[in-house]
């Protein structure tokens, strides 16, 4: 970003609504056969009526996160911590209790509508699997836009495009009457115009039938315009929680900053795009501190050993970085963002006035 | 903490995968074991059986099991024992017989396909898959058929029917052989084909080959056995084993199983013990 | 799209003819492979073999004429069901084939049954119990059965449920449906025997690609019952192999009945060639062998053909 710009109005509460529809506390994933963490102590929640984005690059973690509210874990993992979904525990559902809950209260849409759907199926068959009636189906197909709705329930998947098995993924999961709708990915596949279309669907239907909307993305300026409140994940961990307008306009965590320069932005085309250097990690890549150390342009020595933990911030949003500023008076810090100089700069430590890291981690 | 194992889509937990591995070697060894006391016993039989094959005794029919006949009489009396022990031999050795022709020809045929390419190669395909048209048994019925029962015809035959399958699998080893950089420079030095065929790409899938005509040997000797058992293959007094069920089919209605329970088990139990040890040694042979 | 169906089918049709042909070169032609005079090899030998029955052969066969032209009069003459005769029955070869034909067809699509039935079911449970202790059960039961020849099996099934427990008859075929699948359960079940493993193989294993389907997990993630998820999504997408397997095994049993209708002298084709070979009755044993060599490219046709029907994808993709 070029333009400095500095916060008008005063930032929203980031906190969500008490009676959280989906509310993760700490859940920690372990895979057999991996160095580190598939999930580090994530928390996360999601109120009714509210749109939450999961942000984050491949293997940060964020579909599994996603899949954790369904009780849908990889073989072989272990998981502590607590998935809570209206006030049930998840975690520790097994066998029809389960099935139940992952077929009446939470609902996933897929990334990739053409694998989603069993191929010699009819598209009626996959609806009325999901819990509607063979009217029902009709009238499902017609409120996700699907034209000609009749004739669609008595075709296969290889007669429709990609966008138009979207909108049947979508009108599966809404087959069921969710409370809350898991998007995983679910307009990555899909062409500009059609992603418009899909999101516009699952913002109205969202409004319609007040549900709950968890929207996973890699895409950092789609969460950030589509939705209320916006986690970034990183390694396994939640990096950043924030409002979406707070995090667009002042992004606390270097590599939120990061993945917001690194993708252009509309009408600006001075700005040179800046590749966040190294790879994202792999799961057999261990941190003994920040995991984002290495990439990072910003770091310090103490990064190497300082172990991540959110950092309240002063908007009520929260970022795990050792030089994020976490006393409230110094508040706001945001507006030299946009000042910085490309390269190694020393952002929260020059704001924060030499904040020792120990004393922010106390926070 | 809560494991939570996701039902249906776990894959194979490492524990178990060991636990198959490690009780494979036990049964190969059992199966090992047993085929060698066969072949000795096989190779013995003069010292071990207690009477001659064809020592007919019409007063000893169809005895049980005792003291004088260990696994009791056929209808006319023969020590099933003894019997079944000289027919080892024949049993055994038909069903190398057959593979080695299957070998020589299959062999053959699968590298001379890949090496030549083009129509040689169509032609190859071609004969293989009218062949592949008889199902099962028929085609060496038909050679039986025009040429007479008896164990050579059988012999060949099965030999002539195994082969597509032999140079099938040859041909596709071969096709990757041939285009390995030493035939290139053993051309280069201006060797021929057929001894760069016959001193390097033959030996050198030796191993590979021999591995799948073991596993090929129980299903030889099952062909051989059927064969026989119907009246095509060994012809009286042999004491082949398919002979021997067939022979001694006609005294279970009496009541006297063992006259065709005794070679129909040997049967089994080697076939059994082939597949065990062939499935290792060929999964040994094709590694290295 | 019609045309290029009607293209599709053509070619199909097409190789099918031409492997027929071949496979009828070569059993007529075994004639000539014989040692000796054809027409005395035809005649059934030299025993009790008059000089007017000689020239009858080479009438009938056209013995004087070139091979391609005899080959001709004898592929007309099939095709017409016209077979020939037998030396050893006097009758015409077809009026033999037809009257033994039906109980070789009883036995084996009450064989196919069995197979079926066991073996996928096999399958199945092996592959929703994959890993435990059934899935080996059922890998090691099923190998074993393998290795067992059906005419093995047959007399270990006669001398047990046959004589020592006198549950089934233990020869001929029985008249009426129920006493006919009485007299057919032991000679079926070693027809169906050696086809287990291959048949619980091949569906485990289809199963087990079925399962890895990213729309499993998105049936499973909704919440869809797993014993609807296996039956609709995972059998139902495996079906393609299953049939495919399950109809080769049902073709080449037609060669498996020799065996067993052998073993329990039951009178079908396949006794019929035995016999026919054992007293050189050649023009017998041609007309089995083509039969069942026909059975067996048509019914491996057939199952090609019905592939697409279970797989929209593949139809789709031809299309």
């Amino acid at each position: 970003m070029s333009e400095n710009r500095p916060r008008s109005t005063p930032a929203p509460a980031a906190a969500p609504p008490a009676e959280a529809l989906l509310e993760i506390v700490d859940l920690t994933l372990r895979l057999p056969g991996a160095a580190r963490p598939v999930l580090d102590s994530v928390s996360l929640t999601v109120a009714p009526g509210e749109v939450v984005a999961l942000v984050g690059e491949s293997g940060s973690g964020k579909s599994t996160t996603a899949k954790a509210a369904l009780g849908l874990f990889p073989a072989g993992a272990v998981a502590s911590g607590s998935v809570r979904f209206d006030g049930t525990e998840v975690l520790g559902l097994t066998g029809e209790r389960l099935r139940a809950h992952r077929a009446d209260g939470v609902a996933l849409v897929h990334q990739d509508p053409r694998a989603a759907l069993n191929p010699v199926r009819r598209v009626g068959d996959f609806l009325v699997e999901r819990g509607a009636g063979r009217a029902e189906a009709v009238e499902l197909l017609a409120s996700v836009g699907l034209p000609d709705p009749q004739r669609r329930v008595r075709q296969r998947p290889h007669e429709m495009s990609g966008g138009m098995l979207q909108r049947v993924v979508i009108a599966g999961a809404l087959a069921a009457r969710p409370r809350l709708l898991l998007a995983d990915e679910a307009t990555s596949a899909l062409d500009v115009t059609t992603q418009a279309d899909i999101l516009a669907l699952l913002r109205t239907l969202r409004a319609e039938h007040g549900l709950g909307l968890l929207f996973i993305t890699h895409d950092l300026h789609l969460a950030a315009a589509y939705s209320d409140r916006v986690y970034v994940m990183y390694a396994g961990r939640v990096v950043e929680s924030r409002t979406a307008s707070a995090l667009f306009t002042a992004p606390a965590h270097p590599y939120t900053r990061g993945l917001l320069t690194c993708s252009p932005t509309l009408g600006d085309t001075l700005t040179p795009l800046r590749p966040i250097p190294g790879r994202p990690p792999s799961l057999s890549d261990t941190f003994p501190g920040c995991p984002f150390v290495e990439r990072c342009a910003e770091a310090e020595p103490t990064c190497e050993t300082w172990s991540p933990r959110p950092v309240p911030l002063p908007d009520g949003g929260a970022a795990a970085c050792a030089f994020v500023n976490a006393e409230p008076g110094l508040s706001p810090v945001f507006t030299a963002v946009g000042n910085r100089p490309a390269g190694r700069d020393r952002w929260a430590q020059t704001q924060a006035d030499g904040a020792d890291a120990d004393e922010v981690n106390h926070a | 903490m809560t494991a939570i194992l996701n039902e249906a889509t776990a894959p194979a937990s490492a524990p178990a995968l060991a636990a198959v591995r490690a009780r494979r070697p036990l049964g190969v060894l059992v199966a090992g074991t047993l085929l060698a006391l066969v072949v000795i016993a096989a190779a013995c039989a003069p010292l071990l059986a207690p009477y001659a094959p064809d020592t007919i005794d019409l007063s000893s029919s169809l005895v049980g099991t005792g003291r004088d006949h260990l696994l009791g009489t056929d209808s006319s009396g023969q020590d099933l024992l003894s019997r079944a022990l000289y027919g080892a031999r024949s049993s055994l050795v038909a069903p190398l017989a057959l593979l080695a022709v299957a070998g020589v020809l299959g062999v053959s045929l699968g590298v001379l396909a890949a090496w030549r390419g083009g129509w040689v190669d169509v032609l190859v395909s071609r004969l293989t898959d009218v062949m592949y048209a008889f199902p099962g048994l028929l085609f060496t019925v038909l050679i039986i058929a025009v040429f007479g029962a008896g164990m050579t015809t059988s012999v060949l035959a099965l030999g002539l029917a195994f082969t597509p399958t032999v140079a099938k699998y040859t041909r596709s080893l071969a096709l990757s052989e041939a285009r390995k950089p030493y035939v290139d420079a053993y051309r280069v030095q201006g060797m021929g084909g057929l001894r760069i065929c016959a001193t390097h790409v033959v030996p050198n899938l030796a191993r590979a080959i021999l591995g799948y005509l073991v596993v090929l040997f129980g299903e030889a000797l099952m062909s051989l056995a059927t064969l026989s058992y119907l009246g095509f293959g060994a012809q009286p007094p042999s004491s082949d084993w398919g002979l021997m069920v067939q022979e001694g089919q006609a005294a279970i209605v009496q009541g006297a199983m063992l006259p065709a329970l005794v070679p129909g088990t040997a049967i089994a139990l080697v076939v059994v013990c082939f597949n065990v040890v062939g499935v290792w040694a060929a999964d040994r042979l094709g590694r290295q | 799209m019609a045309l290029r169906l009607a293209l599709r089918v053509g070619r199909r049709i097409t190789g099918v003819l031409a492997t027929l042909l071949a496979a009828s070169f070569v059993i007529f032609a075994a004639v000539y492979a014989a040692p000796g005079d054809p027409a005395v090899f035809l005649a059934g030998g030299r025993d009790k073999l008059t000089p007017e029955r000689l020239a009858q052969v080479r009438a009938e066969y056209h013995l004087d004429e070139p091979l391609f032209v005899q080959y001709g009069r004898w592929l007309w003459d099939c095709v017409h069901l016209d077979l020939g005769r037998s030396f050893k029955y006097s009758d015409q070869v077809a009026d033999l084939v037809a009257a033994r034909f039906p109980t070789t067809l009883q036995l084996v699509l009450y064989a196919t049954v069995l197979f079926v039935v066991l073996g996928v079911g096999a399958g199945i449970l092996a592959a929703v119990k994959r890993s435990t202790w059934v899935d080996s059960a059922v890998v090691g039961v099923t190998t074993l059965a393998a290795s067992v020849p059906s005419f093995v099996a047959a007399i270990a099934l006669v001398s047990f449920f046959g004589v020592r427990l006198g549950w089934f008859p233990v020869t001929g075929s029985g008249t009426g449906f129920l006493d006919t699948v009485r007299h057919l359960t032991l000679p079926a079940l070693s027809l169906a025997l050696g086809a287990l493993a291959l048949v619980s193989r091949v569906t485990r294993q289809a199963m087990v690609d079925a399962a890895a389907s990213d729309h499993v997990e998105a049936a499973r993630a909704s919440g869809v019952p797993e014993r609807d998820i296996v039956r609709r999504h995972v059998l139902r997408n495996a079906l393609g192999p299953i049939v495919t397997m399950c109809g080769l095994v049902m073709a080449g049993m037609l060669a498996g009945t020799v065996v067993v209708e052998t073993a329990f002298g039951l009178s079908g084709i396949g006794s019929l060639l035995v016999g026919a070979i054992n007293t050189h009755d050649f023009p017998v044993a041609q007309a089995v062998l083509l039969l069942m060599v026909t059975g067996y490219i048509v019914v491996t046709t057939l199952v090609d053909a019905v592939h697409p029907l279970l797989d929209p994808r593949v139809e789709g993709a031809a299309r």
